[in-house]
Parts: structure tokens; C-alpha cells; sequence
């Protein structure tokens, strides 16, 4: 059959128009929605270009018409078939509910990320125990290794906080953005399988460790609680949610136990990595803050009690949110 | 053979379509555009954050600090939420993302192909997410494979204009009108597209390939309805071939 394609073009243009102007409006404000009646003669037009596309379709593979109607239905059927859940987002819902229910959907993610910091941590100590020469190597900050501890503690409470005179805010500020890329990386790093999220995971695991170790050994372990707890207690489990979504997407990619395509898995799986990723960045904002206008603080300006107190209290508190926070049985 | 230049999709409605794929290279020059806009937003950021300097230049430089990270972080995201998968950088460039199954573009989907740039970008100049492009099926990075996303060129489309190409003209083969129905009996639908294609796509040809092609199926048509000398003896391979194209397409005028 030969179209009389000048005819079909004139017939069927205003239809385009309708449904192109329809396209465009959506499009201005991506949380535009159609009312019932508008969508019947959206879904209408939609039909109607489908039906125009299949037409054109025997009479020019790859002809201008077909390029413009192919157009036309892909930015519709977009809209037509989308089916997905489309609330609105409500942040302290989010923040109260949506974030630890995912930190808890994925806990055992959350726990491999734990034991891997964990047994890197075993590792370090254990390093630094035999090779006290290796310090620069598995500390690999100035401040940490080039002098003892000792000496850094006496230097510090000397100071009095004002090692940072002048420049708490920028501090502050470095340490949020540096974090998180640090943890947000370990998340990205699920790609590679989880294999990259492991060895970040175990690497922070080794430098913490040997940090420990060297302090705890020279008989530091009160000024150690009293500058790691305050922020720590947040910095720490940021970066191990960081590992956690790593392990969400590298289980994904995998598919252990799911007959779903990887595509599927992976897709079914985003709106917990998105939540994972801005809940473990907001932890980092808090954790900055704290690092830089309390964790510097020593005695005798701050009693390491009170540090390691606030430490503590941070601690139970980030517990329970993550643990009881949104739970059903709590509503 | 999977071909790796289109994403085709069929609707439940039976009907298919095919979005062409964005290449490596088109996206590299896109992201540089990107880039150099977010210079242009720090630059003038730099300056909308200067007042806070009577606060002293710590509380300044923090605020550049975390805004400049948040911009760089975002501004992708932001961008692709807004735009409908469009950047400033893919807009220049007839550019877009979109959902890998034809859907729309979920805001998590925009989010976590943007955060893993960090990933896409390593260990310089994206080469990560440059090889995975170059390898992948659909042209896909890291954080488009993760997110479900493919980048597609978005060429300036319109309703084509037939009164351009075929009215205004003359036609000396519609005025035997025994001929042109023959031509009609005879021309078979595959040659009458082949004819309305190389009249669409002339100006894209190289000159020479273009009076080759047009002297060959203006053969084809002689051959099939011998036109007396007197009606055609003027009339160029090309406008023979457009008249042909006239009296098939345009059956009823």
C-alpha cells in the first residue's frame, strides 16, 4: 500500500500539535499532572500517534515523519505507562521514617560493613604492634604520625583550642565535604561488584585501628575517647552506611537468591540508595560540626568526662533513631 | 545483531519506536560545557557571598566551602530533575537522559547516576565512565547502568513539510493522466519510499553521489511508463524523480 502521505500529513497534524503542546506543558514542571478529562484525550492522541508511527512505519524506516512521530510517542508513552509511586517528598517524614526503615531493610549490608572496619581494625593494631616503623604507612596523616602521642596531647592541651583560631569554620567545612565524598565513594564503589567497597572499608578499618593502638599504648586512652567519641560516634557509622549502600548495590548487581534481570534488581533498589546517601551525608554535616568546635577542645578547657559523656550520649542516640525510629509498631 | 546506536522500545500498543543513542564523544563535550558552568556559577557565587566577609573570612570561606560541594554535587541532579534529562551542557548539544525502559525519569534515578560520577570519573578525565561508555551496550556509564538511564541525541524534530519538497511545481508526467496511472499501477511502494528518501536527503549528499543516484532511479521510472519525448524532453533526473514521487504519494490532488 502507497500512503497518500501529503493527505495523512494534513489529517493527522493537528493531532500532533495537541498532543506535542500537552508534551510540552508537562515537561515545563515535572510535577505537573493532567486531570482525568485531560488525560482521556491525552491518552487518546497518544493512541493516535501510535497508530500514526505504525503507518509511516512500513512506508520510510528511518525517514523524517517516522523520526518526528518516534519522538512524539517515546516522550508520550513516558507518560502514559509511567506507573511508579510518586509521592511528595515530606522531609521529616523522610528523616524520621524513610531513612532508618532503609538503614534497616539492608542491616545485614550494614553489619558486613561493620565486621570488615572491624577486622581492618584488628589489622592495624596488630601491624603497628610488630612494626611500631610502620606508622607513617598506616597513618597516613602528618599530625598522627610524626609526633607521639604524647607529645601531641601536651601540645594540644598547651594550646588550649587555639591551634584552630580563626579557622574553625573553613575546618568545619573541609571536613563535612571531605567525609562525604570519602563515604558517598565508598557507596559508588558497589559497582565494582562490592570489591572496592571491601578494601575502603578494610583500609578505614586498618588507619582507625592503628590510631588506636598507638594511643591506647602510650597510655593516651582518656584523651583518645575524648577527641574521637564526640564525633566519631557520627563520622564512623556515616562512612559504614556509606559501605552498607555499597553492599546494596553490589548485591544487586549480583543477584544472589532473585530471578528478577539485573536491571530490575537494580531498579527496585534506588529509592533506599538515594535515602542511604543523603541520611549518611546529613550525619556527616552534624559530625563536622562537632570535630571542629568540640573534638579540638582538651582539657583544661573541656573536661574529656564531659567529651566523652556527650560521646556517649551521641552514641545511644543515633542507636535508637536507627533501631526504633518509624517503626510500624510505634505509630 | 543488537544495534548500538538506538534504544528501540515497544509499547504495549504493539507500536515501536527508536531513540538514538548519544555517543562517548557528543557527552565528553557535553560535560565540559557542564563543567564550565560550574565555574561560571562559582565565579558569581563568589561574589553573592561576599558580604558574608563582615562575618571574617573563616565563616566566609566555610560557606564557599560547602556551597561550591553542593553545587558540584548537585547541579547535575538538579539540572536532569528540572530539565526533564537535560543539563545546560546536553541541551547545547541535543542531548538528553532518559529512563532505559522509555518510562519517565524517576528523581532517584537522576540522583544516583550523578553521584556515581565520583566513581565515572576516575581515575581521570572519566575514563571509567568513558571505557564503560565505549563497552556498554547502550552507551551506558557506571551511573547510568546503576541508575537505569541511557543519554539520547535529541535533534530538533518537526512535523515534516511535503508542501516544500513536492507542491508549487509544475508537473509535466501529471498531465497524461493514462501515464501517471500507470505509474501508480507500477511504482511499487518500496521504490516510492526509496524516491522520497533521496529527495529528503538530497542536500545531504555529495554532489556527485547525488546525480549518480537521482540518474538511476529517474532510469528506473522511464523504464516503467515511457513518457512521450515532448512532455519530459526538459525535465532533469531529479525533477523527474520529484514528479514520480508527486503523482504516488499524492494521488489525490
Amino acid at each position: 500500500m502507497i500512503l497518500d502521505l501529503d493527505r495523512f500529513v494534513r489529517t493527522e497534524r493537528p493531532q500532533w500539535t495537541a498532543l506535542e503542546k500537552t508534551l510540552d506543558w508537562l515537561a515545563a514542571d515535572p510535577n505537573r499532572e493532567l486531570s482525568i478529562a485531560d488525560l482521556e484525550r491525552f491518552h487518546t492522541l497518544y493512541q493516535r500517534a501510535s497508530a500514526d508511527l505504525a503507518k509511516v512505519a512500513t512506508l520510510a524506516s528511518e525517514g523524517e515523519l517516522q523520526s518526528y512521530l518516534g519522538w512524539l510517542v517515546s516522550r508520550a508513552y513516558a507518560e502514559i505507562h509511567e506507573a511508579r509511586d510518586r509521592r511528595q517528598f515530606r522531609p521529616w517524614r523522610w528523616l524520621t521514617e524513610e531513612f532508618p526503615r532503609a538503614f534497616r531493610r539492608h542491616v545485614r549490608a550494614f553489619q558486613l560493613a561493620v565486621a570488615l572496619t572491624v577486622i581492618g581494625a584488628g589489622f592495624g593494631s596488630l601491624a603497628l604492634r610488630i612494626d611500631a616503623d610502620a606508622k607513617g604507612v598506616l597513618m597516613p596523616f602528618d599530625a598522627l604520625s610524626k609526633e607521639t602521642p604524647a607529645e601531641r596531647v601536651a601540645r594540644e592541651q598547651q594550646l588550649k583550642g587555639k591551634q584552630l583560631a580563626g579557622q574553625k569554620g573553613r575546618f568545619s567545612a573541609e571536613l563535612m565535604t571531605h567525609n562525604t565524598q570519602v563515604a558517598l565513594f565508598t557507596l559508588a564503589l558497589g559497582m565494582t561488584f562490592g570489591f572496592g567497597t571491601i578494601a575502603i572499608l578494610f583500609y578505614n578499618g586498618v588507619v582507625l585501628g592503628a590510631v588506636i593502638y598507638d594511643y591506647v599504648h602510650a597510655g593516651q586512652s582518656v584523651f583518645l575517647l575524648g577527641w574521637l567519641l564526640p564525633h566519631g560516634v557520627i563520622e564512623i557509622p556515616a562512612i559504614l552506611v556509606g559501605g552498607q549502600t555499597g553492599f546494596v548495590i553490589a548485591h544487586a548487581l549480583i543477584g544472589w537468591g532473585s530471578r528478577a534481570s539485573r536491571a530490575d534488581r537494580l531498579r527496585a533498589i534506588l529509592p533506599d540508595v538515594v535515602t542511604l546517601a543523603a541520611g549518611l551525608a546529613l550525619m556527616l554535616v552534624w559530625a563536622g560540626m562537632v570535630e571542629a568546635f568540640l573534638s579540638q577542645y582538651h582539657e583544661p578547657v573541656i573536661p574529656y568526662g564531659l567529651k566523652i559523656a556527650f560521646g556517649l550520649v551521641e552514641a545511644l542516640l543515633l542507636t535508637l533513631f536507627l533501631t526504633r525510629s518509624g517503626r510500624e509498631e510505634t505509630r | 545483531m543488537i544495534a548500538r546506536d538506538t534504544l528501540r522500545i515497544r509499547t504495549p500498543e504493539g507500536v515501536e519506536f527508536a531513540l538514538p543513542l548519544a555517543g562517548p564523544f557528543s557527552r565528553m563535550l557535553a560535560l565540559a560545557i557542564d563543567l564550565a558552568v560550574i565555574a561560571m556559577i562559582d565565579s558569581v557565587l563568589e561574589k553573592v557571598l561576599g558580604p558574608l566577609l563582615v562575618f571574617g573570612e573563616d565563616v566566609a570561606t566555610a560557606v564557599h566551602v560547602v556551597v561550591y560541594f553542593a553545587l558540584v554535587l548537585v547541579y547535575g541532579a538538579t539540572a536532569e530533575w528540572f530539565w526533564r534529562g537535560q543539563t545546560v551542557g546536553k541541551r547545547l548539544l541535543g542531548l538528553r537522559v532518559v529512563d532505559g525502559r522509555g518510562l519517565r525519569l524517576e528523581p532517584a534515578q537522576v540522583i544516583v547516576r550523578n553521584l556515581l560520577r565520583l566513581l565515572d570519573a576516575l581515575p581521570a578525565f572519566y575514563l571509567v565512565g568513558g571505557v564503560a561508555c565505549v563497552f556498554s551496550r547502550y552507551h551506558q556509564r557506571l551511573g547510568d547502568l546503576a541508575a537505569g538511564t541511557v543519554v539520547i541525541r535529541t535533534p530538533a524534530h518537526g512535523a515534516p513539510d511535503l508542501d516544500k519538497l513536492l507542491a508549487g511545481k509544475y508537473n509535466s508526467l501529471a498531465e497524461a493522466r493514462h501515464l501517471a496511472a500507470r505509474l501508480r499501477q507500477k511504482v511499487t511502494p518500496e521504490m516510492a519510499r526509496i524516491g522520497l528518501e533521496a529527495l529528503l536527503r538530497r542536500d545531504r549528499l555529495d554532489p556527485a553521489a547525488r546525480l549518480e543516484l537521482f540518474r538511476e532511479l529517474a532510469d528506473y521510472f522511464r523504464a516503467l511508463a515511457p513518457y512521450p519525448p515532448d512532455l519530459v524532453e526538459q525535465l532533469g533526473d531529479e525533477p523527474y524523480v520529484r514528479n514520480v514521487v508527486a503523482i504516488v504519494y499524492r494521488s489525490r490532488t
